[in-house]
């Protein structure tokens, strides 16, 4: 489903990401870790198409696609979607309005017909139990005055109503307490199956003990230095970041196990 | 695809959709200001005395004023003796008594301003009087109004039938001597519309006024009265469009709104004057007088505009809020695109005990935008613990528009509370890529954004006004995304 090679990206002059390799199929959860500005947050963010952050080289192939050629909103439309760090807030733009218009510009992408405001009304409350979120949020203006659980429940909420095929967690378990962590996670898993992929990307382990992940890739110095299974997670937790050194060369295509 | 200032440099004005001319015959007087010509204007209005003694007062008044220059707006020199101060469409009789009488082609006109001018749609509730540059040519829903003692009727029709209210009223809230452009109305104006609300009467539809300019040089000067008598309630609306012309086409209303004890008007403004093109050739200046008076106790006065066309727009609605408690309301959006100006905001004058006001603006700057909001709240001694809010935020978009806030606070009683907040801000890039990354275009974003932006506002006017002034943001907006 998505194929990165060698990419390399720059704030500015700055580069982060330093010749990443990543292939990622359907049905599968991968989780990207790392120590704080290891570039994982830059990943997803030019996954999905921000475009302060410049692709300097390398390709990203979405199901066979270019996918940097693409508008951000043609990617999220194709189906990938973020579900943001800071999600942004937008005064005076209902949350079900902005969710509306959002499911409705996807659907029209796919072909299928626009939902009715009763069709979709429905389809959201269902998805609003989901996360257990409080109904009355979805009168609220997107993001405006939520709480820092309240904004990644959104995200989730949004990624629940969206179905995208290729879902990206950038630090959604960041300022989480357990009980809302354990709903996030219940909101990825019921969205795992063999059409879709996940990719999680976090700085604790803590969230992989509820999405468990078929991969873990770890990202130091804008490189995957490390690649394992489930069990990578649990030796990061236990031993730090520190016993990871960048290597010297980069793991290149070998970095699938 | 660059930032959002790159973006914002593709600024296209869309199409201006209301700028074709209707071909319709005019009766003119000839250009040109003078004695002679309002004596003119008065004869074929057939006026009373009094109102030609006005016209002539106030023309010697306004010939000793000087044209203010204190505002940030700037134009070339206006030549007012290149004006037609008197433009009618030709009519077989002397005017029109019903629709079947109105000519079609001013009907046709109308109908692809999207206005209901039939009575069929009329039905729908919303009664219309609609000014063509001089003259008021129909006013719809007129027979079911006076069934519960409502008189809603051109200006004209007004001085004619009831010369004693328009005698009472007309300059008791904005005198002849008040401002160069209101002396220049007073003087010259055509026609306008007229409402008069019985005491204890809900009026049971949506007033409304179209105006339209059509002919070349022509001024458009109208004149709206409407007085709210005891308890009574008013809800009022008022449209504006005109062609696209490469001159530049002056357009100086006096609105006078006079609320009597327990009563309440609300007025609304959705003003869509042709802004002129890209390079800020032509396009209305729209210098408009407007205000309100709570005369009586307890009495209500809320103005509600959106402002997105005009060359040059330049006007504060006002309240002076006279008697004991009453309220005032302002709630305004202004964008200016392109070359387009702004200078607007409103002026609150507390006089009465436990008065109330209001002030909510939202200013959008886009393209070589200024958009400027100038408001003054005014508490005198003898107001005894009033209280004003006021809020103006202002959104830019883009790096060669201005905004720019002047609030004028003047207070005399120390039991009087007034607060103030105010913001700038700039559509940010994570807003943007928040929207695309949920499969919004960057155009469909901006105009959300600015849509939830002015939400306040908009959400104060009726609700078939809300949609067509979304509708007229969105249009503004258009064409920002290169």
């Amino acid at each position: 489903m998505l194929q990165i090679e060698n990419l390399h990206a720059a704030i500015g002059d700055r580069p982060i990401l330093r010749g990443v390799d990543l292939s990622v199929k359907a049905g599968e959860v991968h989780a990207i870790m790392g120590p704080n500005g290891s570039g994982k947050s830059t990943l997803a963010n030019v996954i999905a198409g921000r475009e302060q952050y410049r692709v300097t080289e390398g390709t990203v192939r979405y199901d066979g696609r270019d996918l940097l050629s693409m508008p951000p909103e043609e990617r999220a439309k194709e189906g990938i979607f973020l579900a943001f760090q800071h999600p942004v807030e937008i005064p005076g733009v209902s949350n079900l309005y902005f969710l509306k218009a959002s499911l409705n510009a996807v659907r029209k992408h796919r072909g299928l017909p626009e939902l009715d405001v009763v069709e979709f009304r429905d389809q959201v409350r269902e998805r609003v139990r989901l996360v257990e979120m409080d109904e009355e949020l979805l009168l609220r203006s997107v993001n405006d005055g939520f709480s820092g659980g309240e904004k990644k429940r959104n995200e989730i909420l949004q990624m629940a109503v969206l179905e995208p095929r290729l879902a990206i967690l950038d630090e959604t378990d960041s300022g989480l307490d357990i009980d809302a962590l354990k709903i996030v996670a219940a909101g990825v898993n019921r969205l795992r199956g063999p059409e879709r992929a996940i990719i999680v990307v976090t700085h604790y382990q803590r969230l992989l003990n509820h999405v468990v992940p078929d991969f873990v890739h770890v990202l130091s110095e804008g490189r995957i230095v490390r690649s394992g299974g489930r069990d990578l997670a649990l030796e990061l937790e236990e031993r730090g970041y520190g016993w990871i050194q960048p290597a010297a060369e980069p793991y290149g295509g070998e970095a699938r196990p | 695809m660059g930032n959002a200032a790159d973006q914002v440099k593709g600024w296209v004005d869309r199409e201006y959709r209301w700028g074709f001319v209707s071909p319709v015959e005019a009766d003119a007087v000839p250009k040109g200001l003078s004695e002679d010509v309002i004596r003119t204007i008065s004869a074929r209005k057939k006026e009373p005395e009094f109102l030609l003694e006005r016209r002539l007062n106030a023309y010697r008044h306004w010939l000793t004023m000087i044209e203010p220059r204190w505002s940030t707006v700037c134009y070339s020199p206006i030549d007012f003796q290149d004006i037609v101060y008197y433009s009618a469409p030709k009519t077989s009789k002397d005017g029109p008594r019903s629709l079947e009488e109105v000519d079609p082609e001013l009907l046709r006109t109308y109908e692809r301003l999207g206005i209901p001018l039939k009575e069929r749609e009329i039905l729908a509730g919303v009664a219309v009087d609609a000014v063509f540059d001089s003259v008021s040519v129909a006013t719809t829903y007129q027979r079911e109004l006076a069934k519960v003692g409502i008189l809603f009727c051109s200006f004209s029709e007004a001085v004619q039938k009831y010369p004693r209210l328009v005698e009472r009223y007309l300059g008791t809230v904005v005198p002849y001597t008040d401002n160069f452009f209101a002396s220049l109305n007073s003087a010259v104006f055509t026609d306008g519309s007229f409402c008069y609300i019985p005491p204890g009467v809900r009026c049971p539809v949506e007033l409304s006024t179209y105006f339209r300019i059509n002919a070349a040089n022509t001024g458009q000067f109208e004149r709206t009265l409407v007085i709210a008598d005891a308890g009574s309630y008013v809800s009022y609306l008022e449209g504006c469009t005109a062609p696209r012309r490469d001159t530049n086409q002056l357009h100086a209303a006096v609105v006078e709104l006079v609320a009597l004890e327990d009563a309440e008007i609300r007025y609304a403004t959705v003003q869509n004057w042709y802004p002129g093109d890209r390079e800020g050739k032509g396009g209305i200046y729209n210098f408009v007088t407007k205000r309100g008076l709570c005369a009586g106790r307890n009495s209500r006065i809320s103005w509600t505009q959106v402002e997105t066309g005009s060359a040059i727009t330049w006007k504060y609605p006002s309240v002076i809020l006279k008697g004991d408690d009453s309220v005032g309301q302002f709630h305004g959006v202004a964008l200016t695109n392109n070359f387009q100006q702004a200078d607007t905001g409103t002026k609150m004058t507390h006089i009465g005990k436990n008065t109330r006001s209001t002030i909510v603006n939202k200013g959008i700057s886009a393209g070589r935008g200024q958009n400027t909001y100038r408001g003054l709240v005014k508490v005198l001694g003898s107001a005894d613990g009033s209280r004003n809010f006021t809020q103006c935020d202002s959104l830019l978009l883009g790096d060669r528009c201005g905004a720019h806030t002047f609030p004028y606070i003047e207070v005399r009683n120390r039991t009087a509370k007034v607060e103030h907040e105010a913001s700038t801000s700039k559509i940010g890039e994570d807003q943007l890529f928040y929207c695309q990354q949920r499969g919004l275009s960057r155009e469909d974003a901006v105009s959300m954004i600015v849509s939830g932006f002015c939400s306040e506002v908009i959400r104060n006017l009726p609700m078939e006004f809300a949609v067509e002034a979304r509708k007229l943001l969105e249009i503004s907006l258009e064409g920002s995304v290169g």
